[in-house]
């Protein structure tokens, strides 16, 4: 097939999805490198920083939890502000991870090889960032556990089942624990390799502990395709369920601008929008010190940079099948809410949002756009920022001014929300740089298969 | 995991049939089955306010200042009643700060003092009758009807006629002189709103 394509038009043959030597050693070395190599000056800068930032984090709710959620900038009738607003920014950036281990596996997308594991990590992050605003937008964390999950309780009651807030915790935990475990599994190869070539006592020991005693049988291995497999069709409803439940929250309520049933597909597009935007936000400058070029192509950007013009399609229509269902209403209510929302006080936020998820991403229909660094990382930052304020639009605009003009309020965050959002950043930001250092980011042994497959098949 | 929820519901942490040691030896026994005291007489508040009160010693010295007045026993009930200093009783039936109980509209429609408390007229020192949880009170508020008599009975220890069935079925089917059901009389209701306790 590639050879008929390479003789009828030269220019449409892919490029390799692996540059420069492909033998085992050098691949392996290359992955493998960022371990290796004693810490960079530049990693500590970075990790002090989201340090600080996480130190910021854990003040500012040990400060929530002392004072109560009244130091938020949430009112009456904007009870949902940056609690829920980053709880959906992130938990939709964690979609692109399982998107690309689970659906591009089982579609057999061979460019996912060499990104999977880097946004498995981020999708981990990502979800455990989001986990933290709920819990502790309950304003008391230490009962949240046991209002939220069902079990034998003496108190005679139940969690309300007929309430997404229930669905959500199920959906949630159910995503993270399927993502810890797609992610642990596929990186138990590389461990194990790892284990085999350190050489301090300390890193074999607990690069052994977390090997989990792989010797790289061939039953080891057959065990461990089909139980990847397995996983990834777990994982496969998860990319299309857990934001379709989080869409939900707001759908199924009567507010004029979350009463809508486009809001599911809505959403799941938007969050696997948001999720490759950051996946193409951290690779960039990831492979660039860390020296993965190798393996992580102009190839895979490119094709990243695709699925964000692709989604951010899906998205547009959403914004446009919003619009249009306000007008074709006809509720004074659902008109009302679409002038506030072009007009009102956070318009700007709107015209914002549109400017960055609809206009900036059409520049990756220009091939050589598509392909540059610097013009990607610039409107992957853009495409996060629009998917933030997407939701902020979501939230405040809807809630701020809904029926009765006499509970319409305004809206501002306050500092401690300020220090929140930035503090979940950090601290995501801390546990990738951690990962980047003491795990690969990249799997060798998927890459050391695929290089094997390329040699033979031309892939 | 299990241990903890099975722990939750034994007696070592609900303290049910924990016998309450009062400062004084104070026998209900005696008190409710031998003498036949109403309730109402020392815990007067019952029926007019949250708490059915601990009575007053000079609530006790209507009786003891004729009957057993030398008695060593209630050497701390003379001593209270002439210094006014009160008798330290101590609580036994605990409800925590969140709960918002009131006793005067229990008894009001016809929840009687047994259907809580147990058979207080056996207890030769006083213990908490339920186990206390949160689902004991819902058992009742969700289907009160068993467990409501006529206000007449309500701080009778056993039914009017023994063996035969709670007071609601025993006034349906009787077929006495009343025609209404004791939850009609009382206009009772079942309440399961979570602000009705948690205000």
């Amino acid at each position: 097939m590639a050879d008929l394509a390479r003789t009828i038009s030269p220019s449409i043959t892919p490029e390799p999805l692996i540059e420069g030597p492909d033998d085992d050693l050098t691949l392996t070395d290359s992955v493998f490198a960022p371990v290796w190599k004693p810490t960079a000056k530049g990693w500590w800068f970075l990790f002090m920083i989201c340090l600080g930032g996480t130190g910021m984090l854990f003040s500012a709710i040990g400060w929530t939890v002392y004072k109560g959620i009244g130091v938020w900038g949430n009112n009456i009738p904007v009870a949902w502000a940056f609690g829920i607003i980053n709880f959906v920014w992130w938990i939709g950036i964690g979609h692109a991870g399982t998107l690309i281990s689970a659906i591009l596996l089982l579609f057999q997308q061979k460019w996912r090889t060499s990104i999977n594991r880097f946004s498995e990590a981020m999708t981990l992050f990502a979800v455990i960032c989001a986990a933290l605003y709920p819990v502790v937008h309950t304003g008391r964390p230490w009962f949240a556990a046991y209002w939220l999950f069902p079990y034998p309780s003496t108190l005679g009651i139940w969690p309300q089942f007929r309430s997404p807030l229930t669905w959500d915790v199920f959906a949630v935990s159910t995503y993270f624990t399927t993502s810890l475990l797609f992610w642990y599994l596929g990186l138990l190869p590389d461990l194990a390799a790892l284990r085999d070539r350190s050489t301090g006592k300390w890193s074999q020991r607990l690069y052994g502990i977390f090997s989990l005693g792989w010797r790289g049988a061939g039953r080891h291995w057959r065990d461990y395709m089909s139980a990847y497999t397995l996983l990834a069709g777990v994982a496969t409803p998860l990319v299309v369920s857990v934001h379709t439940i989080v869409s939900f929250d707001f759908a199924t309520a009567q507010l004029p601008g979350w009463h809508t049933t486009i809001f599911p597909p809505y959403f799941v597009a938007g969050a696997v929008f948001s999720g490759f935007a950051m996946v193409v936000t951290l690779i960039v400058p990831a492979r660039e010190f860390l020296g993965l070029k190798n393996v992580i192509t102009l190839r895979h950007l490119e094709a990243m940079n695709k699925v964000i013009l692709a989604t951010g399609w899906i998205v547009a229509y959403g914004y446009a099948v919003e619009i249009f269902n306000d007008w074709y209403s006809g509720s004074r209510y659902e008109l009302g809410h679409l002038h506030e929302k072009m007009l009102g006080p956070f318009a700007p936020f709107f015209w914002m949002q549109m400017f960055c998820n609809v206009v900036v991403p059409q520049i990756f229909w220009k091939r050589s756009l598509r392909r540059s660094l610097l013009v990607m990382w610039i409107a992957s930052i853009f495409v996060n920022i629009g998917m933030w304020l997407e939701r902020f639009n979501i939230i405040v605009i809807s809630l701020h001014r809904d029926f009765i003009p006499g509970s319409w309020a305004a809206y501002a965050p306050t500092i401690i929300d300020v220090s929140l959002f930035v503090g979940t950043i950090c601290f995501f930001g801390m546990n990738f740089l951690l990962f980047l250092r003491f795990v690969p980011s990249v799997a060798a042994n998927e890459v050391k298969e695929l290089a094997h497959e390329m040699r033979h098949t031309h892939v | 995991m299990l241990l903890l929820l099975l722990y939750k519901r034994t007696p070592l942490a609900t303290l049910q049939h924990e016998p309450v040691t009062q400062p004084i030896e104070f026998d209900h026994r005696h008190h409710v089955a031998d003498d036949g005291i109403d309730c109402r007489y020392c815990h007067n508040t019952v029926e007019t306010s949250s708490s059915a009160g601990y009575p007053a010693t000079s609530v006790c010295m209507n009786c003891h200042a004729q009957i057993w007045n030398q008695s060593p026993y209630l050497d701390l009930v003379r001593k209270s009643y002439f210094t006014g200093q009160a008798i330290e009783w101590k609580k036994v039936h605990r409800l925590p700060d969140f709960v918002y109980f009131n006793h005067s509209i229990h008894v009001a429609k016809g929840v009687g003092c047994v259907t809580c408390h147990g058979r207080v007229d056996e207890m030769a020192e006083i213990h908490q009758g339920p186990d206390m949880q949160m689902s004991w009170c819902l058992d009742c508020h969700r289907n009160p009807k068993p467990n409501i008599r006529p206000r007449q009975y309500i701080t009778a220890m056993i039914d009017p006629a023994p063996g035969q069935g709670t007071f609601e079925t025993h006034f349906s089917e009787s077929g006495s002189n009343t025609s209404q059901s004791p939850t009609t009389m009382n206009d009772v209701h079942s309440r399961t709103s979570c602000t009705t306790c948690h205000r």
